[in-house]
Formats: structure tokens, sequence, C-alpha cells
């Protein structure tokens, strides 16, 4: 017998006690809980969002769209980047303002490559206020998964408020399953040594957020 | 461990002493001691903060708690759902009974790509299989990534926290084991390593990177599978998680068949709850999500090990069942007055604290004397189901495994009905009372337990269950006061405000 049939058989026997139940699964979970937590104005969630952000030691600013341009290429240079990664769909007046040299995200690159460049800008598909969390989904503006997490210093570029939802259950609705999503929630962190923050350890060490509107 | 349980790992030794003799050791050793004790009560206030941002948490809970009882109880539809949603994602199911035919599955899988590395995401099924030791016997070397994981593994240690392996080892500890042992595994630790944090996780990092950068086959767990979108969820600090998921070629991903949750939309519940209780974060750094494979974006191959091991024996059981409600947030661990003593080692398992106490007996069935002195390891004051987001009422399991192994009876043990006997020679009853003799010996967890006694006195049975059924049988047992005594001496000053 396979595993599959032997786990499966055993897990018929198992549940041998429990009465048969048609209850469609909508009416058996409770969903009483709040969809977002406190009464904000669309203001004040973005308020938020820059708050708790930077409360996990993301790096925040905020600019109009106009100042984006010039914005990115201060904080490139602030950083004495040489070099910085660009997704495929990049706004390509986002980096307008910089001549640092740019790397495309291509399949080819190895590891070993994408270790070499100081910093990478994308753009993300939802930021979560009442968490502090970013999430990128892949999207042409975002790049590959590994791109926001191999170089040391990420900048992410939210556009307020459209981007910007108050809640856990808000941003699952918003999202594709089907796509691979990081959830980020300030840089890498760890508590590992005596339960002390330690910021950075094999993710981006520095984490800016632009927030544009 | 005893006769007819086979297909368990070497992990633990099967001549690991029972609770009370390695609790005994361990609350000797007052390094330990003092590390455990800062760690659970830093933890425990931060998560008190976290927990109270979230005006909802009860209704939260409950939903936790509706979700994992509906999966369980129509697991196999859920199961053949997440299968199917997998493969049509482009991934591979394998089903694994048990430890012995998972990892035959993962080893089989890593030689298949010729390769002989492999980097880890911390996880406790591969833990709980063996995994490590067994692709070393296959010539293949895995490495630990995670920070904790790797103090673990260079230490030759055995983890004993669900969520801080290392939380017994303090920052001396880690320079000292970084030190001597970073060379043999790759990159040696700098010269000069002081015992500041930041530096010992700077010399993880060099040293992890060099491995993540060739590794070829990565290996993880999962904190969640969602059946409706075949959707893997893994949620981490360091992004030593992310570096495993996205850079190898080939993720195997060894998941126990109860981490299915039925829909997306469940997520919403389980990514409020789970970093709040665990690392007491609003949200951990970060949470990775995966359905299948993903042209030209992460490992172009992907497996995904269904684990059984023991885990339908538990389902079989009509009390004990609701342990496999667990999201491993390690919220109990950090509450236990036990735990915080006696350190995770002295539970024998990869399960330690209250969770241990009654997941490891009925993963690995009551027989060995670990496993049967192990629903002792509690003075039942109930904290820990008062912390648990998926509100496991771990106090009642306790019990009920107490009255197993004192009684005996039938249980399921690989599928099969088998009837036990009564442990011998009361040895869970000389347990019970070195448990009691320690209470009584702290007071603060006896104050705990007598308030928790109190408030639930019209709940108390006549009858005492377990190992007290039949001394109570003949007696009858004093009615517990409405209020302990010292509370009420210290309310009214011995008496001497008059009161009541
Ligand atoms: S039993 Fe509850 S509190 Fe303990 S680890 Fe599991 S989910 Fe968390």
């Amino acid at each position: 017998m396979s595993g599959r049939e032997r786990i499966l058989g055993r897990v018929r026997r198992a549940l041998a006690d429990v009465p048969p139940d048609d209850t469609p699964y909508e009416q058996v979970v409770r969903r009483d809980y709040l969809r977002e937590h406190g009464d904000r104005t669309v203001g004040q969630t973005v308020e938020l969002l820059a708050e708790n952000l930077a409360d996990y030691r993301a790096v925040v600013h905020r600019c109009t769209e106009g100042e984006l341009p010039s914005l990115i290429a201060r904080l490139l240079t602030e950083r004495e980047a040489g070099s910085v990664l660009v997704p495929p769909g990049l706004e390509t007046g986002w980096l307008a303002g910089t001549r640092v040299t740019r790397v495309a995200d291509r399949a080819e690159s190895t590891p070993d490559d994408l270790d070499r460049v100081d910093s990478v800008v994308t753009a993300c598909a939802v930021a979560i206020a009442e968490t502090g969390t970013l999430v990128l989904d892949g999207g042409p503006d975002q790049g590959r998964r590994r791109i926001s997490l191999v170089p040391d210093h990420h900048i992410c570029v939210v556009r307020v408020p459209e981007q910007v939802v108050s809640s856990v259950p808000q941003a699952l609705e918003r999202l594709d399953p089907g796509r691979p999503l990081t959830w980020i929630s300030g840089p890498s962190a760890t508590s590992d040594i005596e339960l002390d923050r330690v910021e950075g350890v094999h993710g981006p060490r520095t984490l800016e957020v632009v927030l544009v509107g | 461990m005893s006769g007819t349980f086979i297909g368990m790992p070497v992990f633990p030794p099967p001549t690991h002493p029972a609770f009370p003799k390695a609790a005994r050791e361990a609350v000797r050793n007052p390094t330990l001691r003092g590390n455990l004790r800062h760690a659970t009560h830093t933890i425990r206030a931060k998560r008190a903060k976290a927990v109270a941002e979230l005006s909802d948490w009860d209704r939260l809970r409950e939903a936790g708690r509706l979700i994992k009882d509906h999966t369980l109880r129509h697991l196999e539809r859920h199961l053949l759902r997440l299968e199917e949603s997998v493969t049509a994602a482009g991934g591979t199911v394998h089903w694994a009974a048990d430890a012995d035919e998972a990892n035959r599955i993962v080893a089989g899988l890593v030689k298949a790509t010729g390769e002989s590395e492999v980097v880890k995401v911390k996880s406790m099924a591969t833990q709980e299989i063996g995994l490590n030791e067994a692709l070393e016997a296959e010539g293949i070397r895995a490495y630990e990534t995670d920070l904790a994981e790797l103090i673990v593994q260079l230490g030759k240690d055995r983890p004993s926290h669900i969520l801080v392996p290392a939380i017994h080892r303090n920052r001396g500890e880690i320079r000292d084991i970084f030190r001597e042992e970073m060379g043999r595994w790759g990159r040696p630790a700098p010269e000069g390593l002081t015992d500041t944090p930041a530096e010992l996780a700077e010399a993880a990092r060099l040293h992890l990177r060099e491995k993540f950068l060739r590794a070829k086959v990565g290996i993880s767990g999962a904190n969640f599978m969602v059946a409706e979108t075949g959707t893997l969820v893994v949620v981490e600090s360091e992004g030593n998680g992310r570096m495993c998921l996205t850079l190898p070629e080939t993720l195997i991903s060894v998941v126990g068949i109860e981490k299915v949750v039925p829909t997306w939309r469940d997520l919403e519940v389980f990514l409020q709850t789970l970093p709040r209780s665990s690392t007491a974060e609003r949200m951990n750094p970060y949470t990775s999500m995966w359905t299948g494979t993903t042209d030209e974006d992460g490992p172009s191959a992907f497996h995904l090990v269904l684990l059984d091991n023991g885990r339908t024996d538990t389902l079989a059981d009509q009390v004990g069942r609701q342990a496999l409600r667990c999201i491993r947030c390690s919220a109990c661990l950090n509450v236990c007055p036990v735990y915080e003593r006696a350190g995770g080692h002295a539970y024998g398992s990869v399960y330690p604290g209250p969770i241990g106490a009654i997941l490891s007996p009925q993963l690995r069935g009551t027989e060995s004397e670990i496993d049967a002195s192990l629903p002792y390891a509690s003075s039942l004051c109930g904290a820990c189901y008062e912390v648990c987001p998926v509100a496991i009422d771990i106090p009642e399991v306790l019990v009920h495994l107490r009255e197993r192994v004192v009684e005996g009876g039938v249980t399921v043990r690989q599928g099969n009905k088998v009837v036990l006997k009564p442990a011998k020679g009361h040895a869970a009853e000389r347990a019970a009372m070195r448990a009691a003799r320690w209470t009584f010996s702290h007071p603060g967890a006896l104050r705990t337990g007598q308030r928790l006694a109190s408030r639930t006195r019209r709940l108390q049975p006549r009858t005492l269950p377990g190992p007290g059924k039949a001394w109570s049988g003949t007696r009858d047992l004093p009615a517990v006061p409405a209020e302990p005594f010292r509370d009420w001496w210290q309310r009214t000053h011995g008496g001497k405000d008059g009161a009541e």
C-alpha cells in the first residue's frame, strides 16, 4: 500500500466517531473578528503605516511624485552605492536622477552576481498599516523574490494612499495567491541571542521606504 | 522506546531519562535557569502588550479554533484538495506515513539532483523525523541556517525551545561555540570575535552566506498550507528562510498533515495571531508564500512531503486530537512555570513545554519511560490554555493522558488499535508526587494553581482523575475553597482586618 492510501485510510478510521456534517465552510467559521482595528481617516492610516514601519527600524521618507527621482538619487549617494538592481517594469523616471550603475534583474544572474550589487529599488503590491508590512508580489516593478533579498540595501516605494490598507484581512483580499508573495516588516532581524533584537542577518540590513503621494 | 512502535527516529535517544529525573538535573543548573528566566519573562511581557493591541483577540482565537477543528474533522477532503492544487501549480506531492518513509523520500529526492549538500530552514517536522541524521547516513550534509539552529548544530546540542532553540545559551557560550566550531563547517569565526549580539549575528551572516550562494537544494517545513490554492507559508525573521526558499533550484518541504487550512482567507486569522503569540511582534520581519513553482522566479522544482508520523494516531483520540490545532507559536512554553525551571531538554523531544507534554506522548505513544512521564510535567496551573491562540485545553489533555498511562486502555498506534497495559510499578504516581513536592516548594506556581482551582471549583470532579482515582473512589474530595488561603491572608492581613 502506498503512503498515500495508508495515511488517508488512517485519517478515515481515526474520524469514525465524527458524525457526517455538510454545513458549508463559510457557515462553520464565525468571522466576527474585525476587518480593521480602530477608526481612522485615510491620512491617519498612512501615518500609522509610517509609524509602524519606523518602529521596526525601517527608515521612512515621504515625498511627492515630482521629488521622487531626486530623493532616490540622494539615498543611493548617501549609501555610496556603486550599483543598483532594477526590476524590468520599474517606472523609468524613478532612477532618472542618479547615475549609479544599473543592473538588470535577469533570470541568468547567479546569486554571486546579485551579492555584488549594493542596492535595489522596487515598488510594492500592498502595504499594511496596522502591522507595518510591505507586500511584494513579483510584479514587473518588483522583480524576482531574490533581488529584494541578497543586496544589503533595499529602497521600496509605496504609493500612498492607493497601495495602503489598514489590516491583514484587507491585504489578503487584494493579493493573488498564485503569485509568489514576500511580506516584509522591517529589515531582517534576529532575537536568537538572549532575545536582544539585532537588525540584519541575511536579508537587507537597511530598509528604506519611500511613501509617495 | 519499547517494543511495539517502530518507525520513529533515534531522536530522542531511547534511553532519555524520564521527565522528573531530567528536570531535577536541569533545575540544578544555575546558568540554564538564569538564561531561561530572562528569556521567558522578557517575551511574556512583550506578548501581552502585542495581544492587547487587538481588541478582537478572543474572536480571532475562537475563529482559529474553529478553522482548525473543521480542518481536522474533514482532513481527508482538505488533503486531497491540497494535493490537487499543489500539483496543478507545478509541484509534486509525496506522502510519508512515518519518519523512515519521509527520510527515504527526501534522501532520494536530494540524490536525484546529484547534490551532497542542502541548506535548511528551521523546521520542527524535520527535527521530529531526525532528517539531518538520516541524510548524513546517506552522505548528504544538511546545514541549519536559522541562527539559533546554527548555534545548536555547531554546539552538537539539541534545541530547547520551539521558537528560540538556543534559548538555553547565553552570549558568552555562543561566542565560544562559534570560535571553536565554525571553522570545521566552513568559514571560521572572525578573529577577535566578541560576545555582543551584533558581532555574533555578523559572524553567522558571513559563515552562512557562502552556503546560501552555492546551495542547489533547500529543505523547509511550512507554517500553513492552503488547500484551496496550494499555497505554502513560512514565517521567519532573519531572511535565511527566504534564502533557502528562493535561491536553490530544488525545494523540498516536509510538512505535517495537520498544517493544512481550507481557504486563502483563513490566513487572515493566523497571520494576526501567530506573530503576536510567538515573537510578540505585530508581524514577523519576513513571510514567504509560494504556490507550486513560478517561471524564472525561485526553484524550478518543488516537492511537498506530507508527513503523518503519529498524527493520525493523535487524531483518533477524541480528547487528545485538539493538540493537532497547534500552530507552534510557543506562547505556552513562555508562561509555563515548569518549563521555565526545567528547560526544554528535560522533555526529551523536539516539542518541549506544555504542548510537548501532550504532543510527544501522542505522536510516539506512552510506552517509553520519558513519554509516560511527560503528562506529569505540569502543575496544571492553566496558564498554557489561557495564552494558546487556538485554545487548546492542555490541562484537559494532560489529565486524560495521565489516566491512559496509569490505567492503560485502547489507543491507536500506527493506524492500529492496541490495548495498553497500566504503567508498571506506578512510576507515574511517583512522578506525580515529585511534581507535587516541586509545586509546594515553589510558592508562585502553587499560588497560580490555587487561584485557578478556586475559579473553577464548581467544575471540580468528585473523584480524582488518573492515579488518584482509586484513592478518591472511597473518599470524598475536600471542597476547594472560594479563595486560596494565602490570598485571604494577604487581603485581610491574616484576619486582622476582620473581613470574613
Ligand atoms: S499549544 Fe497553543 S500556545 Fe502552545 S505552541 Fe501550540 S498554539 Fe502555541
